[in-house]
């Protein structure tokens, strides 16, 4: 499924340190329409933590979480 | 031919960078090999971490600037003016007044911006002490409040100063305790994330301190809006929160500058991290808080990188291989009260091991306050 997902929104926040990648993530939701896919690119393992936890809490959705070589991707899509 | 280093900025980064500089390469500046420019858009230097004390009527606004002409050597070559733009293929800055300047290296030191404005509601209902006119009015504001809600809210992430919403929660506390006001006032800390500090153990650290002192504590809080009518928070999350008082932490920016000069897109100067070079372009280092590097955006952090970009030119001058690196090395004084403190260190992927807090290690913060000058100069 994961290679089908075509983000509209691409976020590279490799090499940030947590939370720099969740506030990322939560920087980009603030400014997207109902409906956008986000891809954040995360090399913060804690992200595969935090990231889903403030996606449910929010109201979001998690589409997948797709492992590469040094980082992960964790597909978003936000809902209002 | 003369090489000039030209120097945007004249904060704790700057003034720190420009007395480095001309200590190391002080005999090409004084054969005129070298010429160091540092310009800022005014005559002073705001020593920020002042503000924190002023709504307790405990420092004066007025204490907290000084002018950069007193806190650089008079080889540096001091220009009140404003880059508007920076052109990294031809090398050269555009300067407000008129004209522009070459460089042969460049850096960026041109720190971060308050943005309140880009949370509707935050300007008209909400307070802040990350600038003197809102910490006067805070002050102001205080000095009446007798009883309902305070609500100090991490709005914006990453801000300047990483420790001090924390520090003025519980500063406000121990004031409000010592006024013999506090069983009238609710105290609420508001947090972006699951916890209540982005580093792990300052969390482990202050949420049982939270709880000890009665200060609610709520987390994955990303205010949205500031309804100013009728004193209410909402946040991203969908929820809803009352207060009378509210202490805003802003939303920061960085620079139009750096974005309209291709050097980072969210303007914070993408840079190595370990050699502050910029990713962008050639030549060109940031330093401080305009620097995208994964740590706090701290003063230490402009102190102990302006030494790495210093030693780091000056090589390069020489004709030497750089090898300075900075390692993300980070100190901050955490206030836990009105009369204790503690202090933090940590560099790129280490967290700080937290310490008990003691009234000495409060006024070592407060005698640093006093003699933070010496580090401007690049004396301490």
């Amino acid at each position: 499924m994961s290679e089908s997902i075509s983000p509209d929104v691409t976020v590279d926040s490799r090499g940030a340190a947590c939370p720099g990648p969740l506030m990322d993530l939560i920087g980009k939701v603030q400014d997207a329409d109902p409906g956008t896919v986000i891809e954040l690119q995360t090399s913060d393992s804690g992200s595969k933590g935090d990231v889903p936890e403030w996606v449910e809490e929010a109201g979001h959705e998690l589409l997948d979480t797709v492992e590469h070589d040094d980082y992960w991707s964790l597909y978003v899509e936000t809902t209002k | 031919m003369t090489e000039r280093i030209v120097i945007v900025g004249g904060g704790t980064g700057g003034t720190v960078l420009a007395n480095r500089l001309t200590e190391r390469l002080e005999p090409e500046i004084d054969s005129g090999d070298v010429e160091v420019v540092l310009i800022n858009d005014g005559e002073k230097q705001f020593y920020k971490p002042a503000y924190l004390y002023v709504p307790f009527g405990k420092k004066d606004v007025s204490e907290a600037s000084k002018p950069i002409r007193d806190l650089i050597p008079r080889a540096v070559d001091f220009r009140v003016d404003r880059v508007e733009r920076v052109d990294t293929d031809r090398k050269r800055v555009t300067l407000a007044s008129g004209g522009g300047l070459s460089y042969d290296q460049l850096v960026l030191a041109t720190g971060a911006n308050l943005a309140p404005e880009n949370t509707p509601g935050l300007v008209e209902g909400g307070h802040h002490f990350y600038g003197p006119e809102g910490a006067e009015a805070l002050r102001e504001e205080l000095a009446e409040f007798r009883e309902g809600h305070i609500v100090l809210s991490v709005i914006g992430v990453p801000h300047m100063c990483p420790a001090a919403p924390v520090e003025f929660t519980l500063m406000v506390d121990d004031w409000l305790r010592k006024r013999g006001l506090r069983e009238d006032v609710e105290i609420t800390y508001t947090y972006p994330i699951q916890r209540a500090h982005g580093l792990q153990s300052i969390a482990d650290w202050v949420t049982p301190i939270f709880e000890e002192r009665d200060v609610n504590l709520e987390t994955f809080f990303n205010v949205q809006e500031v309804d100013p009518d009728a004193q209410v928070l909402e946040t991203m999350e969908g929820k809803e929160m009352e207060y009378d008082l509210l202490v805003g932490i802003p939303p920061h920016e960085g620079s139009d500058l750096v974005r309209e000069a291709g050097l980072g897109d969210d303007g914070w100067v993408a840079v190595d991290q370990h050699t502050l070079e910029a990713e962008h372009a050639e030549d060109v280092y940031a330093i401080g808080d305009a620097a995208d590097i994964p740590t706090s955006k701290a003063g230490s952090v402009a102190h102990y990188a302006a030494g790495t970009v210093a030693a780091r030119i000056a090589s390069d001058v020489r004709g030497e291989i750089p090898t300075a690196s900075f390692d993300g090395k980070t100190v901050c004084f955490i206030e836990t009260g009105m009369d204790e403190a503690t202090f933090v260190s940590f560099d790129y992927g280490s967290e700080p091991t937290m310490r008990e807090p003691s009234k000495p290690i409060h006024w070592s913060k407060l005698g640093y306050n006093e003699s933070y000058w010496l580090t401007a100069r690049g004396l301490i």
